[in-house]
């Protein structure tokens, strides 16, 4: 394990001063470090995606385990929550201690499997939630995402059943008889281009009734991917009555518009599609505001051939994690919504506590685990392929100029990208 | 020209060149010898992943003769229905020598993704794609309503004024969609009448007037009334209750065509189905151009292949 000598940063709070880790923690000083020249740089703690498709085990043609936890490296971050649609579903003990084994034996992130809340993400019985709970994965984040919990009662009682360990329901809102088929955002562009409408009720429906039930019965509930301004309002509000709930956006809702349907190029579908103009100013309002809680990625990669087709042929989903800091930089850090310490809490802190993942409560400060990461926000390059260190290309970024590049990151003292480079397994040690 | 994808890219001057171009091509059909040289030595594919006799047989009546050579690639049957992709598809067009693609496709945009794809250098002419677009559909009726208002005057002319109604599953119909953006391009004044579960939301940003009562609309006197096909599949979908009750309040019944002026066009892009959202009286009637639809179909893509191919104007 290195020592590190990391110079001149400049802290999430402002501050620029040195700071030294050693045994994997970060400590007031070390000789025979390793020296970081951070001079311009911002320091970060470890980011955390809260929503990240691994796809392992199952769909090893689109990611695995050990390509998304490079990827999530390459972007900065040190902690992911793997969803549970993989084959077989991460609804038993056996798979989910399957995914967190692998994560650990690669060493680029922290994996923690997200539990499914039904067998098969079917919506029909509870899977074996404290199995999971209990397990060596120790599963505290449970979800049917890519799927609703449709059914009000299983709802209820998912909600119930998770507060016996301190869990959390993550509910992919999506009422799905409203959106049989749906394609993109509903209003006037659906209609102009022919393609089935997604309309925003069918998320806010979910929601409304959600929070009612987690208020109902003290429960905890964390929202994925917020993406219409009518689900903001429905969350200040249950906020605002003191419901315990907390919500999540992506980077792509806060800054790509459903205009970019209109050529029918299938890297902008994803679900919950894209939205109007409004919603976007809405969601970043709500983030800065506090009403939306967190950034996570929905990092969902696709082969090729899932994406080289008609629009209603495609695949839904956008990978996200190498590009996640910058596109929250251009979104709203550069528009002066969010300062760094912002980006701090929304893509580290505050996943971290809605996950209950342990580490990321005082970043920075000496005795805790050394996560973190340098970025350059003054960098700008057109995103390209070679920013992607994942199995799949399907990026809606591609061509488009972006902030800020990754300089570094450290996992638990472990260097994972150095000079903006991933660190090979081998050269780690 | 290069591709034609949606009647929304047609400027006036476009669309006015094209119905004047599909004058000249239906003066030649009434010639002894009915074929053009014009496309001699280029091949035009028909590639179609949705079942449509009628449009096939138009689309492969104008390509011959204008001379091209025709090959259809039709999904039924072929290895296209059997999941091969648009894009394998495309390349092995692209190796056989297409210089022309007309595509039918069950999916919105295909059509565009055809054109933009790199896969392919071939022209693409979209022959309805999905719930978005069928734009010969849309030139073909405006070509008619054109020579039925002015005659052997029509050269040269657009639209301007004329009142239109279109009636029927706007929501699933790229026919409305195509007719929508053509007819303001052209002039005229377009309402749509259906029950508001079939009209898209966000309707209320396109140039026409909406409303829910064909009572109302037929005794607005317009134009030209069309009815639109009402699906089978939307039977069950709670779009409206019944087929019964669908065809008393929306369907175009002997007792309406009555009330419609004598001078009022009756049009339906067909197939019909008699007797739900039209009945046999009005089909037959002498206000109907349902079979001059049919003839101008295939002067109106003679003229778009034409175009799109033979690369001049007329
Ligand atoms: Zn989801």
């Amino acid at each position: 394990m290195t020592t590190f000598h990391v110079k001149g940063a400049t802290l999430p709070d402002g501050t620029r001063r040195d700071f030294f880790v050693e045994n994997g923690v970060f400590v007031d000083s070390a000789s025979n470090a390793t020296v970081l020249d951070a001079d311009g740089l911002q320091a970060l703690p470890g980011l955390v995606d809260l929503h990240t498709h691994l796809r392992e085990p199952g769909f090893e043609q689109s990611e695995t385990v050990l390509t998304g936890s490079r990827a999530a490296a390459s972007g900065g971050f040190t902690a992911v929550f793997a969803m549970a649609n993989t084959s077989p579903v991460s609804d038993t003990a056996g798979v989910v201690e399957q995914v967190k084994a692998l994560g650990d034996a690669h060493g680029y992130v922290t994996v923690r499997p997200i539990g499914a809340v039904t067998v098969g993400l079917e919506g029909q019985r509870l899977s074996e939630i404290g199995a999971m709970a209990q397990s060596r994965a120790q599963v505290r984040v449970f979800s049917d995402d890519g799927k609703c919990v449709s059914d009000a009662l299983l709802m209820r009682r998912a909600l119930e059943y998770v507060k016996t360990f301190g869990g959390v329901i993550a509910q992919h809102s999506q009422e799905p008889r409203l959106t049989e088929g749906a394609q993109m955002n509903e209003g006037a562009l659906s209609g102009e281009l022919g393609l089935a409408g997604w309309p925003a009720v069918a998320e806010e429906a979910i929601i409304a009734r959600d929070v009612l039930l987690a208020q109902h019965v003290g429960a905890r509930l964390h929202v994925c991917h917020v993406s219409t301004a009518g689900s903001v309002d429905v969350i200040r509000w249950a906020k605002a009555r003191g419901i315990d709930v907390t919500a999540e956006v992506t980077p792509h809702h806060l800054l790509l518009t459903e205009q970019l349907a209109s050529g029918y190029d299938s890297r902008f579908k994803v679900n919950p599609p894209l939205r109007r103009d409004d919603d976007v100013q809405a969601l970043r309002e709500a983030l800065a505001d506090g009403t939306i809680d967190i950034v996570a990625t929905d990092h969902a990669p696709h082969p090729l051939e899932a994406k080289e087709c008609a629009w209603d042929e495609a695949a839904f989903g956008m990978v996200g994690l190498e590009s996640a800091l910058s596109v929250v930089q251009a979104a709203v850090v550069d528009t002066g919504l969010l300062s760094f310490a912002d980006v701090a809490r929304v893509l580290s802190g505050a996943p971290a506590r809605i996950g209950l993942l342990d580490g990321y409560g005082a970043p920075f400060t000496v005795g805790a685990p050394a996560n973190f990461t340098l970025y350059d926000p003054a960098a700008r390059s057109v995103f390209g392929v070679e920013h992607l260190h994942g199995k799949s290309v399907n990026s809606p970024y591609l061509g488009r100029e972006l902030p800020g590049r990754v300089v570094a990151t450290v996992h638990g003292g472990v260097a994972t990208v150095l000079e903006g480079l991933l660190v090979e397994e081998l050269a780690r040690g | 020209m290069k591709h034609l994808l949606s009647t929304k890219d047609l400027s006036r001057d476009e669309a006015v060149q094209i119905l004047d171009l599909a004058e000249d091509m239906a003066q030649a059909g009434t010639r002894e010898v009915k074929k053009l040289p014009a496309l001699r030595g280029r091949t035009v594919v028909n590639l179609f992943f949705e079942d449509s006799t009628r449009t096939k047989i138009s689309f492969e009546a104008a390509a011959k003769r204008l001379s091209a050579d025709v090959i259809n690639f039709t999904a039924k049957g072929s290895s296209v229905s059997k999941g091969e992709s648009l894009k394998d598809t495309a390349q092995t067009l692209a190796a056989i020598g297409a210089d022309g693609v007309v595509i039918r496709h069950h999916s919105s945009g295909a059509p565009r993704v055809l054109a933009q794809s790199g896969w392919i250098d071939a022209g693409v002419v979209n022959a309805g794609d999905g719930t978005h677009e069928h734009p010969t559909q849309g030139l073909l009726d405006a070509f008619t309503m054109r020579k039925r208002l002015h005659g052997d005057a029509s050269r040269g002319r657009a639209l301007d004024g004329v009142t239109v109604t279109i009636v029927g599953d706007i929501l699933h119909s790229r026919v409305a969609r195509s007719n929508v953006w053509l007819l303001e391009t052209l002039g005229a004044e377009v309402t749509l009448v259906a029950p508001a579960t079939l009209l898209p939301v966000g309707v209320d940003t396109w140039p026409v007037a909406v409303g829910y009562d064909l009572d109302a609309a037929v005794a607005a006197k317009p134009d030209v009334l069309m009815m639109l096909r009402i699906q089978s599949e939307r039977m069950n979908a709670a779009f409206f209750p019944t087929a019964r009750e669908y065809s008393r309040q929306w369907g175009f019944d002997d007792e309406r065509l009555a009330r419609l002026p004598a001078a009022s066009l009756v049009m339906h892009p067909g197939p019909m189905n008699r007797g739900l959202e039209i009945s046999s009286g009005a089909a037959d009637s002498a206000r109907s151009t349902i079979i001059e639809q049919v003839a101008n179909g295939v002067s109106i893509r003679m003229a778009v292949l034409y175009l799109l191919l033979a690369g001049g104007a007329a």
